[in-house]
């Protein structure tokens, strides 16, 4: 499944995933493309929060969970023992539900990135906070107020400074888990904008429960059922044209 | 029309009725303030206030000249509480800390009554553990003849305000809501920095409550001290001598004081004092505590 000759930034093999006897994924097999915007779409329960959090290894932390199957970045193993999952997790930056920044200033929320990886100078950080603001869209709306709390923004700019925040350690890959559930159309549509944007920088996987998101924002579209992976393929593709009958009955709102 | 009468009563019963417990708890307080007042102003008809805060001899039965200086004392009540917050503190964050973030849940069900059952042993107890365990151990490891000095004081009242310590900051950690730690090990921070720079400061208010709480357990403690801490009278130089604190002072002093003499007066002035410094932590914590929740806001 790679038409265009892409770059493959992650790859999953085979990968089960289980919260104790519960299965949550099912040998599933899929490619996320280099500076591509992957959708996973999928009712719910269906696995698609597991599956995404499984790529920076967030699930390590639920006790009682056990994978089975390979997940590859760049080619190379994230579950080696070599490999420090603090660092995947700077490489390999979440936007969650729900916004959720820290009981900080808008400005310490993304200095934190910076400061818990050493960084020290002042201007450094202020450079990069910028940076950051700007790249997801908020620098004009907070410029002014830096030190404010980061609860004084409506949920749509605490969304954006979410991202910022994520941008803010350079990862190369972004996952978003239904970042636009907990936020009004304005603001949503701002995000897809932005995620449109950070395509050309960064890998993008986002799970959404809004087909016409998925379809507007994404370039590849993966459906998930039951922790399987029913169909994968080219948004337009999915959209117009599914392979499978289930997908097809899913985007048509025959069921979900 | 006549039922929505009666729930008006009824309304204003329950309010009045709550009201009015409300207003008992401040006139409870006030009432041991006013006969607290009331019982150590006579004190200075022949003693200067200066010269009761500022002196450091005690020694209201002397046959010469009677001296009421109780610096001595309260030194040695800080002394002893900050002590006991220096060990205290550090400890009883570190295990709410591997309660609510690094025990397994099981190691946790198990360790939480544990706390509750420390924090329900009588002081009585705790002062026997310094004599028989501490005091010794003291003496032997830093070569004092005895162990009843501040030292054992601060271990035991350390003891005594841990599990306030442990369980309120148990509770401000736990009530950090997770999405705060996954957001920060998803920007690649550790757990330890997880813990350290966003569980903590997040849960801040909740752990200055509980070492205050802590505290006011400590500088209230009279049973423990009194057994453990030796009761000498000269001015404290250091953690190994044995002190006096205003608490056992009152305690051994008050039994055998003929009423209403200006002895009689100066114990309740020092109670006056030790109610006052009480007060002055309560609002310390009050003030700070309010300052961070603006800062959260
Ligand atoms: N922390 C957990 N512990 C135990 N089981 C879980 C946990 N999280 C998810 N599950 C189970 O795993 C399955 C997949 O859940 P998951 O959250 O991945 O679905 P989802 O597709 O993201 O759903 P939604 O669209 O509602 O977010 C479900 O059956 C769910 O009950
Ligand atoms: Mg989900």
């Amino acid at each position: 499944m790679n038409p265009e000759n892409l770059q493959v930034k992650i790859k999953a093999e085979n990968l089960d995933f289980y919260y104790g006897a519960n299965r949550a994924l099912k040998n599933v097999t899929i490619e996320c493309f280099d500076k591509k915007v992957t959708a996973i779409i999928g009712p719910s329960g269906c696995g698609k929060s597991t599956f995404i959090r499984t790529l920076n290894r967030m699930n390590d932390v639920i006790p009682g969970t056990r994978l089975e199957g390979k997940i590859l970045i760049d080619g190379a193993d994230i579950h080696a023992p070599d490999v420090d999952v603090v660092d995947l997790r700077r490489r390999v930056g979440m936007v969650f539900q729900k916004p959720n920044p820290f009981p900080k200033s808008i400005f310490d929320n993304i200095a934190y990135g910076l400061r818990i990886n050493g960084m020290k100078n002042k201007r450094k950080i202020e450079e990069v906070v910028e940076r950051s603001l700007r790249g997801a869209a908020l620098w004009e709306e907070v410029k002014d107020r830096l030190n404010d709390n980061a609860f004084s923004l409506s949920g749509g700019q605490q969304q954006r400074l979410c991202i910022a925040r994520a941008l803010a350690v350079e990862p190369e890959v972004i996952l978003f888990d239904e970042p636009c559930s907990a936020i009004d159309p304005i603001a949503t549509a701002k995000v897809e904008d932005l995620i449109e944007h950070l395509k050309t920088r960064y890998t993008v996987v986002i799970v959404t429960h809004n087909m016409q998101q998925a379809a507007r924002v994404s370039d590849y579209t993966a459906f998930m059922m039951l922790g399987e992976l029913v169909e994968f393929d080219r948004t337009e593709k999915i959209f117009t044209n599914p392979a499978n009958k289930l997908t097809e009955d899913y985007i048509t709102g025959r069921f979900g | 029309m006549r039922k929505t009468r009666w729930t008006n009563v009824r309304e204003s019963a329950i309010r009045a009725f709550f009201f009015t417990c409300g207003i008992l708890t401040v006139l409870v307080l006030l009432g041991i303030f006013a006969t607290l007042v009331a019982t150590a102003v006579p004190a200075f008809r022949d003693i200067t206030p200066s010269e009761f805060l500022l002196k450091t001899n005690w020694d209201p039965t002397s046959p010469e000249k009677a001296e009421y200086g109780i610096l001595s004392m309260v030194v040695s009540t800080l002394m002893v509480t900050g002590g006991a917050l220096l060990l205290a503190v550090p400890i009883g964050i570190g295990v709410a800390s591997y309660l609510s973030d690094v025990a397994h849940w099981r190691v946790r069900e198990i360790l939480k009554p544990v706390v509750e059952i420390l924090a329900g042993i009588p002081s009585v107890v705790v002062g026997f553990l310094g004599i028989v365990l501490f005091g010794p151990l003291i003496a032997k490891v830093f070569h004092t003849g005895h162990g009843l000095n501040a030292a054992n004081g601060s271990v035991l009242l350390a003891i005594m305000a841990l599990p306030t310590i442990i369980s309120i900051s148990e509770d401000a950690l736990s009530a950090v809501p997770a999405a705060y730690g996954e957001a920060s090990l998803a920007l690649g921070a550790s757990r330890w920095q997880t813990l350290v720079r966003v569980k903590l400061p997040a849960g801040l208010s909740g752990i200055i409550a509980a070492t205050m709480l802590g505290m006011g357990r400590a500088i209230g403690e009279t049973m423990t001290v009194l057994m453990a801490t030796g009761n000498a009278r000269s001015f404290p130089h250091g953690f190994l001598e044995s002190v006096r604190t205003m608490t056992s002072g009152i305690a051994i002093e008050l039994g055998e004081v003929p009423y209403y003499t200006t002895h009689y007066y100066a114990l309740f002035a020092i109670g006056l004092v030790l109610f006052v410094m009480t007060f002055a932590v309560n609002m310390a914590a009050d003030v700070v505590l309010r300052k961070y929740q603006e800062k959260e806001r």
